[in-house]
């Protein structure tokens, strides 16, 4: 499939944003100034970025525990997030969610979630509402392999097909549910379980963005045919712990030094583009530079934003009560 | 005006709404029932107690869902599709069965409007039978209300009577927050006059069924016809009670309880739901932390034993409060005498 230039571009930022936010995350929480807790997608970024490379506002994602990259692809503006993060009231839910809640209804981003498995149910019902209102719009359910066995999760996948429901079901299999291997936990295979459902497989090389982006495209394509939900399934690896302050001590030595040498997203994009002449390298080192000026800005007014007030605590809980 | 049931009060409700709102729409096990069966009838059962019995028909598969047995999946996608644009009603059958999709109501649904800081809107009805009496035994008869109400983002209404189900379920149905509607399964042939035309009934506004001087009864649901059938029974030997119908249990109408319990002095609660924890709880707490200097006498709770609800009818009509025991909790806060009084 051809990618137009701003399409790529946009890709490729949206991918260096997630790192360089993740990244700086990670040496931000070592000084103990962030509160409560945090998971990083390093390492997963192309799967976020290539799957929403095809969605739009109107389209809805439902992310996971580990959202911060499914938020950024997906259009959530990083000074918000990071202000979050650190808990002031700037942040993009004032404070009130922190990490594991950042969410932006109006670009159809439904949220992170705390609850493992609980996004699938919740696009099921996004899915639901693109069908009968006819805005075609699809849902995308991101979650990992640890989810995978959750009923809610199975469930969703049953009532999609049921319903036929413009949904996709984009299973990050990172081979870790915490601190479990994906090789012990999950019975059988992604792709069985799809068959078992009736529905549609596709997979792909997670730190591959053009592959991302391919299978993504044929998914997502059916669904938003009417054609009913599909799995794709995403092979990829994360780079840090399940949270930060997780010494890894369940992975071999090596294995994450291994897959950040030879599996990293951004390194193959541009590789990539550079063998093919799609783009010039050049055009890449700027989008790193403005990122990693947009990070530091970000960060700084995190810093320095206002925290939440005392009257913040009750605001909010209900429309009108 | 006319004499319907409760069913029938619910079903127009529903219907009533549905024509009004493109955007509501609902879902739940077998509410047509029939698909897929070898009758090919659909519409065969509208829900398992025939509640939404013609909703099918009449709004057809674009509007009625029916869903597979699979209470996490569809709450939770009642919850997403109320996130994004639909104004869903998910009938959970019974209450019961929260145990298969609490996390979708509790830590989705409930949460979504705070953890996103006030951005979000969550318009959503669960309908769910509830109440024993029907001898469905310890999975099928829990009165769960109080667990919603410990849930802050939840409503929690539990209708008394057809007129204030229809009226309650239509305020449920326009509200923009989570509402959990919780249907006495007892008194679905209950009658009373209900207006044809379309009506709403605020939440947190207490009714007030009886009005009295000596003790204020605060009953929920189904129980408010017990303090009523016993305050008519007490009113015929000189004892006067104000019966509360609290209609919602969130938002609580504190204030009317309160200012009943300052006229009258003395409190009588009346609860089906389990004792510990229940509004049985609540109230006491309520009026004894903010009208202590009013009560006359100790405070009474007309509850269930801590046990699951028992099978056999004779043990269920033990377990179960009635309007014996609410009379003769009024007539002993009515003949206690404080011990030191005025030493």
């Amino acid at each position: 499939m051809q990618i137009a230039h701003d399409i790529l571009l946009r890709s490729y930022r949206s991918m260096r944003t997630i790192r360089d936010f993740e990244e700086r995350l990670h040496v931000e929480f070592a000084t103990g100034e962030i509160p409560g807790f945090v998971h990083l997608y390093c390492g997963e970024e192309a799967s976020a970025v290539g799957v929403c490379a095809h969605l739009s506002d109107t389209d809805t994602i439902a992310s996971t525990h580990r959202g911060h990259g499914h938020c950024i692809a997906k259009g959530v503006g990083v000074e918000g997030m990071m202000a979050e993060i650190y808990g002031r009231k700037t942040g993009v839910c004032h404070g009130k969610g922190g990490s594991m809640h950042i969410a932006d209804l109006s670009l159809g981003m439904l949220g992170a979630n705390g609850i493992v498995g609980g996004g699938p149910p919740l696009i099921c019902g996004a899915a639901l509402s693109h069908k009968v209102l006819k805005d075609g719009g699809v849902a995308v359910a991101f979650y990992g392999d640890g989810a995978s066995n959750e009923g809610t999760t199975l469930e969703s996948l049953n009532l999609a097909m049921v319903w036929q429901l413009p949904a996709v079901f984009v299973c990050e299999d990172n081979g870790y549910g915490e601190a479990t291997g994906a090789s012990y936990a999950c019975a059988g295979t992604q792709k069985a379980r799809a068959a078992g459902f009736g529905m549609p497989y596709f997979d792909c090389d997670g730190t591959d963005f053009f592959a991302v982006h391919e299978a993504a495209g044929q998914a997502i394509a059916h669904a938003r045919a009417g054609h009913g939900p599909v799995m794709l399934h995403v092979h990829l690896a994360r780079w840090y712990g399940h949270f930060e302050g997780d010494a890894m001590t369940y992975r071999a030595n090596g294995e994450v030094a291994r897959e950040r040498a030879e599996r990293d997203c951004l390194q193959k994009f541009r590789t990539h583009v550079t063998e093919t002449s799609l783009l010039d390298l050049s055009a890449l080192d700027d989008i790193d530079t403005s990122v990693k000026d947009e990070i530091e800005a970000a960060v700084k007014a995190a810093k320095n934003a206002p925290l939440p007030e005392p009257a913040d605590l009750q605001a909010d809980v209900y429309v009108s009560y | 005006m006319s004499k319907k049931s409760f069913r029938q009060a619910i079903n127009e409700a529903l219907r009533q709404e549905m024509q009004r709102d493109p955007r509501v729409i609902l879902m739940g096990e077998d509410i047509a029932g029939g698909q897929g069966g070898s009758a090919g009838v659909v519409d065969a059962w509208g829900g398992v107690l025939g509640v939404t019995k013609g909703l099918y028909t009449e709004f057809g598969a674009e509007r009625v869902f029916d869903t597979p047995i699979s209470e996490a999946s569809y709450i939770g996608a009642a919850v997403g599709a109320a996130a994004t644009g639909l104004r869903p009603v998910a009938e959970l059958m019974f209450v019961d069965f929260v145990g298969c999709c609490l996390d979708q109501i509790m830590n989705q649904a409930a949460k979504f409007r705070y953890m996103f800081g006030g951005k979000a809107r969550t318009p959503l009805v669960i309908r769910a039978m509830y109440g024993a009496g029907f001898n469905a035994a310890a999975q099928h008869s829990q009165a769960l209300y109080p667990l919603f109400t410990h849930i802050p983002g939840l409503k929690v209404v539990v209708p008394s009577s057809p007129y204030e189900a229809k009226g309650l379920l239509i305020e449920a149905i326009r509200d923009d927050d989570p509402v959990i509607f919780l249907e006495n399964k007892v008194m679905y042939d209950d009658e009373e006059e209900v207006p044809d035309e379309p009506y709403s009934i605020p939440f947190g506004e207490a009714n007030l069924t009886r009005e009295g001087d000596d003790v204020t009864i605060v009953a929920f649901g189904r129980m408010v016809n017990f303090a009523n059938e016993a305050a008519d029974r007490l009113e015929k030997d000189g004892i006067s009670c104000t019966v509360i119908d609290p209609r919602t249990t969130s938002p609580l109408d504190s204030a009317t309880i309160l200012e009943c319990v300052e006229d009258t002095g003395r409190l009588v609660i009346v609860d089906e739901s389990s004792p510990r924890c229940n509004m049985a709880t609540d109230v006491a707490a309520l009026v004894a932390e903010q009208a202590f200097d009013a009560l006359k006498a100790p405070i009474r709770q007309v509850v269930p034993p801590h046990t699951p609800v028992p099978f056999a009818t004779v043990l269920e009509k033990l377990y179960l409060p009635d309007a014996a025991r609410i009379e003769s909790a009024v007539r002993s806060v009515m003949a206690y005498k404080k011990a030191k009084q005025d030493a």
